[in-house]
């Protein structure tokens, strides 16, 4: 019998339960291997050799590669491990978490001093929220991307 | 006997203590987030414990995937600040209390709960921000916090995270084994995380406003009522990370209630949007 998760049903959200954690289990220690600064300093020379220490599938170091946290975060990543890669590149939690919305630093910045997101519409899936699939990407950065 | 005279709740967003270590706290941006806090720096130094017990979260610091423990406590005699990928926040060494750590460990666990005993953790911005929050910069001649710490980290970060009844009942397990140990120390209980935040996807950013609110009233008035809330109202209205919530549930199941000494008195509340990513919200609550 599957077992019962509520949270398949909120929009733009992960929820990294034990399934997630099971697909992300060698991208995440990856990720917490940069806690320490030698390892950071070698990932930093080659990243792509640094990778390949490590039993990620390839779609993982695409991922990794491209600094996209949302398709780390489909191939089982967690923000919190994920951070490291942030923190290893000089990035704020908040550009971190903006990144995946498709704003450009200053558009979340000020979304968040202007209250931050509306819970309105972001509730369930099929609502019309800013977090829902068809209102991405949210801001200028990803139509810039292309995205 | 020891016994638990208040407890503070606030969270814990690492941006605060990047701002503190870094000398912007005046800045207009997060002038108003300290400002919430002055109270509570007064306070503290007026009703100084001997001991804190500190229920956080570890953010994949201390527990890589390699070992998840649910409630995990810190007997050590001193804990490090953690290297979170940016160098370790120049704060000093937080010292432990193993005699009652091991206490509440010894006492707890009779009870049903399977505590994970650690004696060697480096502690992350979890633990250290709300330090920062309540006891300011240490001063250079004197650099050490005002009291030691028993660390005690919840998984939040892993799926199934604890029920907040689970939270809640250890907390009242917690406030037997403090009552029980032979010494007459004054102890604090601080729950931190949350409140409304979302670090994750699209709807990254998430703040519920009204969601947070009336969860600091029901935690001072109706905290069995709280508890019964399921995992999915604190990630549905309050974000992915907003279930970090419910850590605040064991500082307040260690406080009194109806069953006994009574409810506790408010002594501070404060509420600011946004630190970051994240509703700050702080509470500090005296046993009467």
């Amino acid at each position: 019998m599957a077992l019962d998760k509520p949270y398949k049903d909120i929009p733009g959200t992960t929820i990294f339960d034990a399934e997630q954690s099971r697909l992300g289990y060698p991208l995440n220690q990856f990720c917490m291997s940069l806690m320490q600064a030698a390892n950071r300093a070698r990932f930093k020379a080659d990243e792509r050799a640094y990778l390949d220490e490590w039993p990620m599938t390839e779609e993982q170091k695409q991922a990794v590669l491209a600094r996209d946290l949302n398709w780390c975060i489909r191939l089982g990543g967690n923000i919190y491990f994920l951070a490291k890669i942030g923190a290893t590149d000089g990035k704020s939690f908040q550009q971190m978490a903006g990144s995946m919305t498709g704003m450009t630093e200053e558009e979340y910045r000020d979304m968040m001093i202007s209250g931050g997101r509306s819970i309105e519409g972001n509730r369930r899936i099929g609502e019309d929220g800013s977090a829902q699939a068809h209102r991405q990407p949210q801001g200028k950065a990803g139509r810039k991307g292309g995205a | 006997m020891a016994h638990i005279t208040a407890s503070v709740y606030t969270s814990h967003v690492p941006a605060i203590g990047a701002a503190l270590d870094m000398g912007k706290s005046g800045e207009p941006y997060w002038q108003p987030v300290f400002k919430g806090y002055e109270f509570s720096k007064q306070w503290l130094r007026e009703n100084r414990p001997d001991v804190i017990f500190l229920v956080y979260n570890d953010h994949a610091t201390a527990f890589s995937l390699e070992m998840i423990p649910t409630f995990a406590i810190g007997c050590a005699a001193e804990f490090q600040p953690a290297d979170e990928g940016y160098g370790a926040r120049p704060v000093p060494v937080v010292m432990g209390h193993p005699e009652l750590a091991a206490h509440i460990a010894q006492s707890v666990i009779q009870d049903d709960f399977d505590l994970t005993i650690v004696n060697r953790m480096p502690v992350d911005h979890g633990l250290t921000v709300p330090l920062s929050l309540m006891c300011g910069q240490p001063a250079p001649d004197n650099y050490e916090w005002p009291c030691p710490v028993i660390p005690f980290a919840v998984n939040v970060v892993q799926y199934p995270v604890p029920s907040g009844r689970r939270c809640y009942n250890l907390g009242r397990a917690i406030r037997k084994a403090v009552a029980s140990f032979d010494a007459p120390l004054k102890v604090q209980v601080w729950g931190t995380g949350g409140m409304s935040h979302q670090l994750q996807g699209p709807r990254a950013g998430l703040i519920n406003r009204e969601w947070d609110n009336a969860f600091l009233d029901r935690l001072i008035a109706d905290p069995a009522g709280l508890s019964q809330m399921p995992h999915i109202d604190y990630v549905r209205e309050a974000g992915s990370e907003g279930i970090e919530l419910v850590m605040w549930l064991i500082a307040r199941g260690a406080m009194g209630d109806e069953s006994g000494p009574g409810t506790p008195r408010v002594a501070h509340r404060f509420y600011h949007v946004p630190a970051s990513n994240t509703a700050v919200g702080h509470l500090i609550l005296e046993n009467t």
